[in-house]
């Protein structure tokens, strides 16, 4: 297994899981449309989510956009 | 109403939404229809697998563009981050940038801001940066190349409209990009006396979001917002000391006998 901090929470996913599933993981719609990913606090870009493997305690942020702004 | 250009993009509306503080999609959805507004703020907020329905695909359906924003970062290179995977998930490289200095306040951090516009407009993004009332930090945000500039009127969820009308005359009047009053608004005559007051824009959220009757609202300012932009083209009377009678004072008749 290999923990990560995804969205906050730590979470146990399958060994050589990749940011693909991670996303899936953290409930984002299946073709992941209008979501972005961070791996520790740097952008990874969707046509890289199926190559980026995930490391022993890193931290995954899945992000969306929602109601916002002044 | 027409000849608004931010970023080389025309728009016919002078109003820009933010879609902060609507108590659902539907109302905002309506309230955005009302306001005749093309261009609409979103966060970036982590995946609710809860959360129902998406206000990006709301938005584009009641024919609105998304402004996304990075609200809540408090530097820039959270700020930085943000715009950028905004970009990713949205596919645009517009981004209201926002760097905040504390949660009191809200009041923009003009360090953090400048580093974060300079970076962002070096990375290719069309810059809107929320700003304080200073025309010094006004400058300097445009002369790093963003493509509006936005000054508060008073803190964000204020509603205490403008507190500096003088510092907004001066940011106007030195301004070579549009200037769009960002923060602030409380009320329609708000959103009027910014337009009057040479903005090119208004940017505002709660006042509709929070009203009681958030869809009436958005009429009210969508009609603040173009009456004081034409009341502005139409050249105001200078404001006089004393009266100046509008009735023709020949040919008063004498009607008092002596």
């Amino acid at each position: 297994m290999t923990h990560v901090i995804l969205n906050g929470e730590t979470r146990d996913l399958p060994e050589h899981s990749t940011v693909d599933s991670a996303v899936r993981a953290a409930g984002a719609p299946e073709n992941g449309r209008g979501v972005a990913v961070a791996l520790d606090g740097a952008v990874v870009p969707r046509g890289e989510w199926l190559t980026t493997e995930l490391r022993e305690g890193q931290q995954v942020e899945v992000l969306h956009a929602v109601q916002g702004g002044a | 109403m027409t000849g608004l250009e931010i970023g080389g993009r025309a728009l016919s509306s002078r109003l820009i939404l933010g879609t902060g503080g609507f108590r659902n999609l539907e109302v905002m959805a309506a309230a955005a229809r009302e306001s005749g507004a093309e261009l609409a703020t979103v966060a970036m907020r982590r995946v609710d697998p809860s959360a129902r329905g998406s206000i990006v695909e709301v938005l584009t359906e009641t024919g609105l563009e998304v402004l996304p924003n990075t609200a809540g970062c408090f530097t820039a290179r959270d700020a930085v981050t943000t715009a950028r995977l905004a970009r990713e998930a949205l596919g645009s490289d517009w981004v209201k940038l926002e760097v905040i200095g504390d949660d009191r306040t809200l009041l923009p951090d003009p360090g953090e801001l400048l580093a974060a516009a300079e970076e962002l407009v070096s990375d290719g993004f069309t810059v809107l940066p929320y700003t304080n009332d200073d025309p010094i930090l006004a400058r300097r945000l445009e002369d790093a190349g963003c493509a509006a500039v936005m000054p508060l009127g008073s803190p964000i969820g204020s509603g205490m409209g403008i507190n500096n009308a003088y510092n907004l005359r001066l940011i106007v009047e030195a301004a070579g990009v549009p200037v769009v009053l960002d923060a602030g608004i409380g009320t329609a005559s708000d959103a009027a006396l910014a337009m009057e007051s040479g903005c090119d824009a208004v940017l505002l959220a709660s006042a509709i979001s929070r009203a009681a009757d958030p869809v009436a609202m958005a009429r009210a300012m969508r009609k603040a917002v173009e009456a004081g932009f034409e009341a502005r083209e139409a050249g105001r009377i200078p404001r006089r000391l004393h009266a100046r009678a509008s009735s023709p004072e020949e040919g008063l008749a004498e009607l008092t006998q002596n």
